[in-house]
């Protein structure tokens, strides 16, 4: 029964705690700390003359105020490029507090602590900085062309340009292979910016031990390893004096990798002078204005296809928007770039991207992190192909596909983790059938007949993904169990909400054969696991989950050899079975784990009865042999990494029915269906609400959700009330069938699901609002106004034509 | 400048001294500790500082401390019976996975509470309108959806 909790709906553990109020968020730590708050840049744009702060002195409860030329050496270096590349010639990143010029509205310029958050603003509001305007630089393709620099030192405001090119078997690069082509087609792409706007802003809390030396800070990470790596670095600390730990976190979505953040460096380096706890937690404007978008592109298509719709050569040129800074790298261009290319062979294949400065926040990683552009601009190329040929949407995909028998499938690419892009396994054709008879493709024209007869428009549209998840370079695992029987799981990676305690739980009770109320699983938390890397590409089961597998059956191993001695059967004549070591098929000659744990740990001392086993005139010791053998150690515990060759890629087909509204162009989503296929599932509950959440977002980000810059830089829609994130109200139900095409690359067989429902979507509602309106749509999100604009557009072109 | 009031909260009576602008929220969280309730805007659109005022649900950002002296409080805290079981609002969402990282949870929880009382057996309709108040970033609704049916059923089965 306990091998069964792998692929079982197990409740969650997380949430008995999260229900009644126990769970703890930053800001439900430190109730005695000072607060932090911070004077930020009103400008996109400006060099900072002075700074006045006289006025704030006199504010009740200040305690400091802080400006760059307070920090110390390391700490008024810029922040780090965390993420080098030969392509990110010109990277740049932001000083934790502005030196000299700002970059964006929200970059920090004065950090202010004081007895309460309340008390601190007060003393915000008193400082006058002195700015020279400087003219600002917004919208990609202005900042492409603009004689304006974000950087002085950054010539025509490029941070990087990469081009890559897979030339067809033949030989032919893309271009020529375009040219040669029977059909070409040409056009182009635009996506806005979103974000991924965690209900939970950032926080941090820093608390110093004077007496210890040493430092504990509580931040809302999605790293907390490498944040604690990054602080002993900045406060020049030693890493062993520094503890750091991701609390309940209240949603990342990606925003929460990107480390240190100004305030994770700045608060414990505060909180060290003054010798006082200290916290800072974001607001809700800070996070528009202080954090990290993403999403936004102009992408310019080329493609060649035969008279099936089979491509011979595409051509993509992406115009990348990176905002400010690049502290992420240009980890979601090569992203996009790599990703396009989703479940398809394609003859030949350039694209060339650059990454381009704005004044505007910068943009890292949001759920997705780059494919959901990918995937828009394959599928509107596959949907122009179907539309140019006259065919079904559908019959063009699939002559595309790669087939089954064809995986391992070199896509001839260098993917995220620098490692070739290598498909693992799929059943694209599969997955499609699944998907068409979900939705019902093949009878939808006569249901469109019907509607359009009622003076009703609807549409249906698709949309094929393929995600690299799991990416290296590792993860680890710790298993203890203590002579209580207890089993204490540990990994270095952190959780948002995705239920890691949970599944985690489910593979070391399958793995050791224990009840899992047994287990408990810690994320997160430096003192128990140093070595990670973090949680993000939806790596967390795959790498988090592997090794703590792996970690399990080096402690059963050894669970199992002590067994083994105490019941004088061969460890291969041993199972264990609900916390019990038995000898197979001799019922009655059985231990348990507990007892086994007390065996793995001789000792002197007695501390109770069960530990009495264990000392040293108890039981018949072999004179021959030392208490703890050579290449042994007490205790039964194990630790154990995975680290995998390269990614494991998951892929999905979703499909959506839409409706129109002829006089207010109101789009509706009738039905969305999504077929899905990470591998094996480890918790198919979980699994479900990840997709769930993920094609909600998805829909917020087809439909709803934009970063209105104006062309002062200033945000102007940065609060939920302007920001518009769907209700439960525009949340369409979520059908979803499960493939499972196992990975061969790791012992789980698994593949990562956290990212997937977000990717396709806006690719799927475009086609469908084109199959309804007969109207190409190539720039998303689409609001109903757009939508007018586009009928009136239409018919005025189709008027002026006649 | 701080002005002594007396709330009960989850049926104790709770004193405390607080300026004039302390926002509820920041009062039930900082000042009496009860850090379940969460705050995602602080400008009244996710819903989730939700809590109970007199029994109807109100958004503690944007209610100041001192306007609901001497009255009658629940928050997250509040909703499980004394001896701790979980409410049948809590046990559907854990039954039902209406939840992912919790932090809208609390809001949701005291919107469901009220709503069911109102409507021991609202449609589709009722509980989409019911819960169109707020903001969940995780989820999708569909399980948060699915939990309220199936609260009002345990409710059913229980009464
Ligand atoms: S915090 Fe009160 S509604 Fe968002
Ligand atoms: S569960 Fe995370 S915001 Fe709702």
């Amino acid at each position: 029964m306990t091998t069964k909790l792998f692929g079982e709906p197990v409740r969650r553990r997380e949430d008995p705690r999260l229900l009644t109020g126990q769970g703890r968020y930053l800001d439900d730590l430190g109730g005695d700390a000072l607060a932090a708050a911070f004077v930020r840049s009103p400008h996109a744009h400006a060099r900072i003359r002075d700074i006045d702060v006289s006025a704030a002195i006199d504010v009740d409860g200040l305690v400091a105020i802080y400006t760059w030329e307070d920090l110390p050496a390391l700490l008024a270096q810029p922040l780090p490029l965390l993420i080098p590349h030969p392509a990110l010639t010109h990277g740049r990143t932001a000083h934790p507090l502005a030196r000299d010029v700002v970059r964006h509205v929200g970059e920090p310029v004065v950090m202010v602590v004081a007895r309460d958050r309340y008390l601190a603003e007060d003393a915000c509001a008193l400082i006058r900085v002195d700015y020279e305007i400087l003219k600002p630089v917004v919208g990609v393709e202005e900042a492409a062309q603009s004689a304006q620099l974000v950087h002085d030192d950054v010539p025509g405001n490029v941070g990087a340009h990469l081009v890559q090119e897979v030339p067809s078997a033949a030989g032919l690069g893309a271009r020529e292979a375009i040219d040669a082509a029977p059909h070409t087609l040409a056009f182009r792409l635009d996506i806005e910016r979103s974000a991924s706007m965690p209900l939970e802003g950032r926080g941090v809390y820093a608390r110093w031990d004077a007496d210890d030396r040493s430092l504990r800070v509580y931040t809302s990470t999605q790293t907390s390893t490498s944040v604690r790596m990054a602080i002993a670095a900045k406060l020049g600390l030693p890493l062993p004096k520094v503890e750091v730990i991701a609390p309940d976190v209240g949603g990342g979505f990606g925003v929460k990798i990107v480390h240190p953040w100004p305030e994770e460096v700045l608060v414990p380096w505060a909180a060290i002078l003054l010798g006082r706890e200290i916290k800072w937690a974001e607001d809700r404007r800070e996070h528009f204005v202080s954090s990290a978008h993403e999403r936004a592109q102009v992408q310019s298509v080329r493609v060649g296809f035969d008279d099936d719709g089979r491509v011979l050569g595409l051509e993509v040129n992406i115009l990348h928007d990176h905002g400010a800074y690049t502290p992420y790298g240009i980890i979601v261009p090569i992203i996009t770039s790599t990703q396009l290319l989703g479940p398809y062979k394609i003859g030949a294949y350039r694209v060339e991207f650059s990454s381009i400065y704005t004044n505007t926040v910068q943009v890292t990683p949001y759920r997705g992190a780059g494919r959901p552009q990918a995937v828009f601009c394959m599928e509107r190329t596959m949907d122009h192909i179907a539309a140019h040929l006259g065919a079904d949407r559908t019959a063009v995909r699939e002559v595309n596909f790669i087939r089954p028998d064809e995986f391992p499938y070199d896509q001839g690419l260098i993917f995220q983790d620098g490692r070739p892009l290598i498909y693992d396994s799929g059943d694209y054709p599969e997955s499609l059938r699944m998907l068409k008879e979900l939705i019902g493709w093949d009878s939808f024209p006569e249901a469109k007949a019907r509607a359009a007869a009622e003076g009703r428009r609807i549409g249906i549209g698709i949309g094929c993904y393929v995600e690299g998840t799991g990416v290296g370079p590792y993860e680890g695992g710790h298993v203890q169990i203590t002579s209580d029987g207890r089993v204490h799981v540990s990994t270095g990676l952190t959780s948002q909400g995705q239920g890691h305690e949970t599944v985690f739980a489910q593979i070391a009770a399958a793995e050791l054969g224990v009840p899992l109320e047994r287990v408990s699983v810690v994320t997160g938390d430096t003192r128990r696991f140093g070595y990670a890397v973090g949680t993000f590409a939806s790596r967390a089961a795959v790498m988090s989950g592997n090794a703590i597998a792996l970690a399990c059956r080096k402690v059963k191993e050894k669970a199992l050899r002590i067994a083994a001695d105490a019941l004088e059967a061969a460890p291969g004549d041993l199972e264990i079975v609900d916390g019990e070591v038995r000898v197979l098929g001799a019922p009655g000659a059985s231990i348990p784990l507990a007892t086994v744990a007390v065996l793995s740990n001789p000792l002197r001392y007695a501390f109770d009865e069960e530990a009495a086993r264990a000392t040293q005139f108890a039981g018949t010791p072999a004179f021959d042999r030392p208490p703890v053998e050579e290449g042994q150690e007490p205790g039964l515990e194990g630790r154990d990494y995975y680290s995998p060759l390269r990614s494991t890629f998951a892929s999905g087909m979703h499909a959506a029915i839409v409706e129109t509204d002829p006089l207010t162009a109101e789009i509706r989503i009738l039905r969305y269906a999504v077929v899905h296929d990470c591998g094996n599932l480890i918790n198919p509950m979980i699994v479900e609400g990840q997709i769930h959440g993920g094609v909600a977002q998805g829909v917020g980000g087809a439909l709803y959700e934009r970063m209105v810059y104006d062309e002062h830089g200033q945000l102007l829609n940065a609060s939920f009330m302007d920001f518009l994130m769907p209700y439960a109200t525009e949340i369409p139900l979520v059908e979803t069938a499960h493939l499972q095409t196992p990975s061969p690359l790791n012992p789980l067989g698994i593949k990562g699901a956290g990212e997937a429902g977000v990717i396709p979507v806006s690719a799927v509602i475009a086609s469908a609002i084109e199959d309804a309106e007969g109207i190409g749509i190539d720039r998303m999100p689409i609001s109903p106004s757009e939508l007018f604009d586009l009928r009136r557009a239409a018919t005025g072109r189709s008027t002026s034509e006649t | 400048m701080n002005i002594a009031i007396t709330l009960t909260v989850n049926g104790v009576v709770r004193q405390v001294e607080v300026p004039g602008r302390r926002l509820l929220s920041d009062c039930l969280r900082h000042d009496l500790g009860l850090t379940g309730t969460h705050v995602g805007c602080e400008h009244g659109v996710c819903g989730c500082c939700t809590v109970l005022l007199d029994g109807e649900p109100v958004r503690s950002c944007l209610t100041f401390a001192v306007t609901v002296d001497g009255h009658d409080i629940t928050t997250v805290e509040g909703l499980a019976a004394p001896g701790g079981a979980m409410s049948p609002v809590q046990r559907a969402f854990a039954e039902c996975h209406g939840l992912q990282c919790g932090f809208c949870t609390p809001g949701f929880l005291c919107t469901v509470t009220a709503l069911l009382r109102d409507n021991p057996a609202p449609s589709e309709e009722e509980v989409l309108e019911g819960i169109s108040g707020n903001l969940c970033r995780c989820t999708g609704y569909q399980n948060i959806v699915k939990s309220v049916h199936r609260a009002a059923e345990i409710m059913a089965e229980e009464s």
